[in-house]
């Protein structure tokens, strides 16, 4: 199947956002068209303050946009959802419930049967390799461990997309590899379709199946790439990339962004 | 062997100790050396036999205890009530603007008022009874828990809920699962508060009109200028203060363990 042939989960068409009052409003999106595919690692790069975070908030349903469109398999996006799941960049555990408890809320929350939801938090505890962890005191645990654990708790509601908010903005170098490496795990293995938000072009790079950098505000998108760097690096994920094509599509994101910070 | 001793208490709780110490040697030389009259301070001896008759023979023919639990009594019936309409009132106001604009001006204005200024109104709508002692101290005890709540909700981290919502759980749920227990912390420190309140406002009420309670025997006592009476009763009071408080804190350890760890 080609890239082409998938099916499109999400359609944005035209997307505009302003907000604050009428007369010192804030343009944040500026006419975005974006389709997330099924299957695929969509990366999306942009300066600080580009507005990534708003696109983010408008496909997971938590704010509306000022006009256009968001469709999800051709229905408009009204609110939060649980076929959308979303991992914030500090990870919002519930510190009044364990880390079983906090994977198995999702399941609960919907009222599957309890052999099911022990089976689920079972499952996806070991996927981000907490077995073991479950009646451990969410805050009892490190940073990147906190983080597995809100994956863990979104993905136990196998939702047809994963939003990411900067997920790895806030932990180490040493955990950030790791966690990139469970990340495209669990991407391969489940079939997930992922879109993520990062500053970190060699995290989208090594991410990602496509690329999307956004410009400064009013966020547009400027450009888009095709890569495929993770599948080699899923194959053997001690290898270091030295092609070319790699670095010429890092050098061109950067200076594309650094273009749009020094005007 | 004293070393080991002084090791295993740590420096604040040796600088407490020895506050207590310089406090009662004071007492008792003060008293030994006649400066004052017996009347005016009684010598810590006193006051030891005086609480040890109380006790056994309770005062004004009426058991130590029956004094204790009339007062806790009161304390109890209102702060149970308090509890139980503050919560979801201050949730309520934290929740909607409207609720809150009804609520808050009420609450902002007889809040800093003395209880013992309207104590009087309260006595003539409610008789001279229980239900005017607690009336005035539900009052006391509503304001701290009502406002506790209010700012629980407002500081709600918005994530939290966002993240509830995505993750398929409707508003009644989000309540219940998310709104309660995040505000939990602040609720307690709320009902810390109040319980404080309240029992200084109860002390202060049984002065006025009761025939029975703890305060009522101080203030009964300094009738009578029964000043070993009067410091066996303010020790009790003061003991069984910090006793709730410990009782409170304890719970508060148990029931909002992750506070602090956020």
């Amino acid at each position: 199947m080609t890239k082409k042939d998938r099916k499109s989960l999400i359609d944005i068409k035209d997307l505009h956002l302003e907000y604050g009052m009428k007369n010192n409003s804030i343009h944040a999106l500026d006419g975005i068209n974006l389709k997330i595919r099924q299957g695929e690692f969509l990366c999306l790069l942009g300066p600080s303050g580009c507005g990534k975070s708003s696109l983010l908030n408008i496909i997971a349903g938590f704010i509306k946009p000022t006009r256009g469109s968001c469709l999800m398999e051709g229905k408009p996006i009204t609110g939060p959802d649980w076929h959308r799941g979303v991992v914030f960049q500090s990870p919002t555990l519930y510190p009044w419930m364990n880390v079983r408890e906090n994977v198995e809320f999702g399941p609960r929350m919907r009222g599957l049967p309890e052999d099911e939801i022990k089976e689920i938090k079972d499952h996806f505890l070991e996927q981000v390799k907490l077995s073991g962890f479950g009646e451990k005191n969410t805050f009892e645990l490190s940073g990147g461990m906190k983080q597995r654990v809100a994956l863990a708790r979104v993905l136990a509601n196998y939702p047809q997309v994963i939003l990411m908010d900067e997920p790895l903005g806030a932990l180490d170098a040493l955990t950030k590899v790791n966690m990139q490496i469970l990340i495209r795990d669990i991407w391969k293995e489940n079939n997930s379709t992922i879109f993520l938000i990062t500053h970190d072009i060699d995290e989208a790079l090594k991410l990602a199946t496509r690329i999307v950098v956004m410009s400064k505000r009013p966020g547009k998108i400027i450009k888009e790439f095709n890569v495929a760097f993770t599948h080699e690096l899923f194959e053997n994920p001690k290898y270091t990339i030295h092609s070319d094509e790699y670095f010429e599509i890092k050098e061109e994101i950067l200076q594309i962004i650094n273009s749009q910070i020094e005007e | 062997m004293i070393k080991r001793i002084f090791k295993n208490f740590k420096m604040s709780t040796i600088l407490t100790i020895i506050t207590w110490t310089i406090i009662l040697s004071f007492w008792y030389i003060i008293t030994k050396l006649e400066i004052f009259t017996s009347t005016l301070v009684p010598s810590p001896y006193k006051v030891w036999t005086t609480f040890i008759y109380i006790l056994n023979k309770g005062y004004n023919g009426i058991p130590l205890i029956i004094h204790l639990l009339a007062s806790f009594e009161r304390l109890f019936i209102a702060l149970v009530l308090a509890i139980i309409t503050a919560i979801p009132l201050g949730l309520l106001s934290g929740y909607s603007r409207r609720v809150r604009a009804i609520i808050d001006s009420i609450v902002e204005f007889y809040r800093p008022l003395p209880p013992l200024a309207y104590y009087t109104l309260l006595i003539l709508w409610f008789g001279i009874d229980n239900t005017s002692k607690i009336v005035l101290l539900y009052l006391a005890g509503f304001a701290p828990i009502y406002i506790a709540c209010v700012s629980a909700v407002t500081k709600i981290n918005m994530d939290y809920i966002l993240s509830a919502k995505s993750l398929g759980a409707d508003s009644k749920k989000i309540f219940f699962k998310i709104v309660l227990p995040a505000c939990l912390p602040e609720i307690f420190t709320g009902i810390r508060t109040a319980v404080g309140v309240s029992y200084t406002t109860l002390v202060s009420a049984e002065m006025i009109a009761a025939t029975s309670g703890i305060g009522w025997m101080v203030l009964d006592a300094s009738n009578f200028l029964k000043s070993d009476v009067i410091i066996v009763g303010i020790l009790i009071m003061g003991l069984t203060g910090i006793l709730i408080d410990y009782g409170l804190r304890y719970l508060e350890k148990k029931i909002v363990y992750w506070k602090g760890h956020v």
